[in-house]
């Protein structure tokens, strides 16, 4: 038998049916649901008659409009309101399972999906919402799609696709004390650059992969679509398996022992070919910190802001300089000096219990520098602020100045209340510096959640040892 | 859906890499439960000076005039010439809802990300990949030449410029066939429902926990 990657096994798993031209009718598993990308394709199937094909399959959330103070006000905008409204009354019209906004269960839908085991290893999970692709840490392939799929998937329970090409990225070396799954995404982006992933279904592997939790993976794979890549994964271990046993949604009994010897197969042979392979030695790698209105635009913290003029590339350059005008930042400016507004840590990336976790842990006895305007930690789901608040880490960021919210997608894209105003420099565990990201005109970095927890400490950048 | 066949068009020339979905249509008008209505909109933080919100009346709000969108030479352009990964960031469909919805119904540019790519071929808009000296020489010749149109042929794969010159591009055989006849992609996928049925069967012994809930 010719030896497969993990893509290639799942893919073939899935093939309903082939095109002549290679266009591919493949089964979808399981389907995400969120109030944004939907209420145009429930109105689809509502005008053509048309019912969903599955609803079992089918799991909703509102997540990026709710609101995350904790007044229990509801949400004040109308607009986004009546785009949550939508979404309950098409999940209760059709028999959907919807987690919604006075449910203890609802958050981030790339959080709750894992946290029940509704996400599962060999799976095909498709949602409206392109950081889909941090499913692919249980070994599923998983990706965002557009509304019309949405339609699609939701009437058929298939899509279709064109097989991407195969990608793996080895990283290896021993990580230095403080480097986290956000760093070590960070460098692969800023290796292969934003459109490095194009065209292909990234798989990490390797030693450093290998020790990461399930939260860390799901990082990684969170951002594969920052490197352009629609999907990314990780093979099934142990890890995987332990992460999974007893969550709500994860089979039981006879077919949990069934699934279990099911998924061992769920890696990459040791003779698969893939079309392109990057290794990466993070043995020097520092913790990362964006400076550019692109993910790939990072440097080590311990760096500088680069020169454009060291640019050879003429469209390079003038992006580096239109960058660098947006984010009010000069080339040689030492990363570590740069003072910041506001501070958030939360979104699909970076919000789940072990990232409250690292971000308590340098929080711990200090206090909000002065100059921070606002520090806010959002937790991913009711469930991770419920398990946190039992560790007592609520206490921890309250005491030193932070506010500690509701669930939800919050500041990472600020379709809700929290966002920056022009001008305002945030340190933001979330995935996208894009301009006018986190509200028209912000400035974003990305940075790990220890990062962005020592910034606020110290009001700019700062090493971890500093703090 | 639209169907596309040949298109005679002003072309808009963008001249920036990376250009993201969020820019393309900013996060406030995502609001919408529509499909429609997101022209106005269409590069709402280039293009206007003040901050945008929906519901606002955009005919009396200042436009950037450094913005390419607002030079009087290009308006009601149909072809938007574009740089390197073009769409990329979040899935949104209501980017090319927008750009259809200002009046763009071909986009041409050296590479895309794949979720942009693939919306544009669901809503009737032709994304033409084309390489980067070629794309490199169609901006020098739109800013030479004031009223620059092409005419794109789908079905004969090839785009003419104003001399008459003719370059020929690339396209799947199956997202053409989609497009040139305005196909909805349900429908065609509703045909093989019997294949979709056999297969889980199939999965439902291989795979029982999957059909569990």
């Amino acid at each position: 038998m010719v030896a497969q990657t993990l893509y290639d096994k799942v893919w073939q798993q899935h093939v309903v049916h082939r095109y002549e031209d290679g266009t591919t009718l493949i089964y979808i598993d399981r389907h995400l649901v969120h109030e944004v990308t939907s209420p145009q394709a429930f109105e689809g199937l509502h005008l053509a008659n048309r019912k969903p094909w599955r609803v079992d399959t089918m799991l909703a959330v509102p997540d990026h409009n709710v609101p995350t103070t904790t007044d229990g006000a509801g949400i004040d905008d109308p607009v986004s309101r009546l785009q949550v409204t939508t979404l309950d009354q098409n999940c209760h019209h059709f028999g959907i399972t919807e987690f919604d906004m006075s449910d203890p269960r609802q958050g981030i839908v790339h959080v709750i999906g894992p946290e029940h085991g509704a996400t599962l290893p060999g799976m095909t999970i498709v949602c409206g919402d392109s950081h889909t692709s941090t499913h692919g840490a249980f070994g599923a392939l998983a990706f965002g799609i557009g509304t019309s799929e949405v339609e699609h998937v939701m009437a058929t329970q298939c899509l279709m696709q064109r097989k991407s090409k195969n990608m793996r990225v080895w990283l290896h070396g021993d990580k230095r004390p403080g480097v986290t799954a956000k760093d070590l995404v960070l460098a692969v982006i800023g290796e292969i650059g934003t459109a490095g992933g194009t065209g292909y279904a990234i798989e990490f592997g390797g030693p450093v992969i290998q020790e990461l939790s399930m939260e860390g993976r799901m990082t990684v794979c969170n951002m594969a679509i920052e490197a352009g890549a629609r999907a990314g994964m990780i093979g099934v271990d142990q890890t995987t398996v332990d992460y999974l046993k007893g969550r709500p949604y994860a089979p039981s009994g006879e077919n949990w022992d069934m699934a279990v010897e099911f998924w061992s197969d769920l890696k990459t042979d040791k003779d698969a070919v893939f079309d392109h392979e990057v290794t990466l030695d993070v043995s020097t790698l520092q913790p990362q910190v964006t400076w550019g209105t692109s993910p790939e635009m990072v440097v080590d913290i311990t760096d500088t802001v680069p020169n454009p003029d060291d640019v050879t590339d003429s469209v390079k350059r003038e992006g580096m300089v239109r960058a660098l005008e947006y984010m009010g930042l000069t080339g040689g400016t030492p990363m570590n000096q740069v003072e910041l507004d506001l501070v958030f840590i939360g979104s699909c990336t970076n919000s789940r219990l072990e990232d409250l976790r690292e971000a308590a842990e340098v929080v711990k006895g200090k206090k909000v520098a002065d100059s921070i305007k606002q520090a806010l930690v959002v937790p991913g789901s009711g469930l991770v602020k419920r398990a946190a608040e039992s560790e007592g880490l609520h206490q921890v960021f309250i005491d030193a100045g932070f506010e500690w919210r509701n669930p939800g997608c919050s500041m990472c894209l600020a379709m809700n209340a929290d966002r920056l105003e022009p001008g305002e420099r945030c340190a933001s565990t979330s995935n996208r510096n894009f301009e006018g990201r986190q509200g028209q005109g912000g400035r974003t970095h990305l940075v790990s959640p220890a990062i962005a927890a020592a910034a606020a400490i110290a009001g700019h950048f700062t090493e971890l040892t500093e703090i | 859906m639209r169907a596309f066949t040949v298109l005679s068009g002003l072309v808009l020339p963008l001249d920036r890499s990376n250009v993201d979905t969020d820019a393309i249509i900013p996060k406030q008008f995502l609001k919408s439960v529509k499909r429609t209505g997101f022209g106005p909109n269409l590069f709402d933080e280039w293009r206007y000076l003040d901050h945008g919100e929906p519901g606002m009346d955009n005919g009396n709000r200042p436009a950037n005039p450094d913005f390419v969108l607002n030079f009087p030479r290009y308006r009601n352009a149909e072809v938007l010439l574009a740089r390197e990964n073009f769409g990329c960031g979040s899935s949104r469909e209501h980017a090319p809802w927008a750009l259809l919805d200002y009046g763009i119904r071909c986009v041409i540019a050296p590479s895309y990300a794949d979720i942009f790519f693939n919306n544009c071929f669901k809503n009737g808009i032709l994304p033409i990949t084309l390489n980067d000296d070629v794309i490199q020489s169609l901006f020098e010749q739109v800013e030479a030449q004031p009223g620059y149109s092409v005419v794109v042929d789908l079905p004969n794969q090839t785009i003419t410029d104003p001399h008459g010159e003719i370059l020929a591009f690339e396209v799947e055989t199956f997202r053409k066939h989609c497009l040139v006849n305005g196909l909805d992609d349900i429908g065609l996928t509703l045909q093989h429902s019997n294949l979709v049925k056999e297969y889980e069967e199939k999965r439902k012994l291989e795979t029982p926990w999957l059909f569990n809930r």
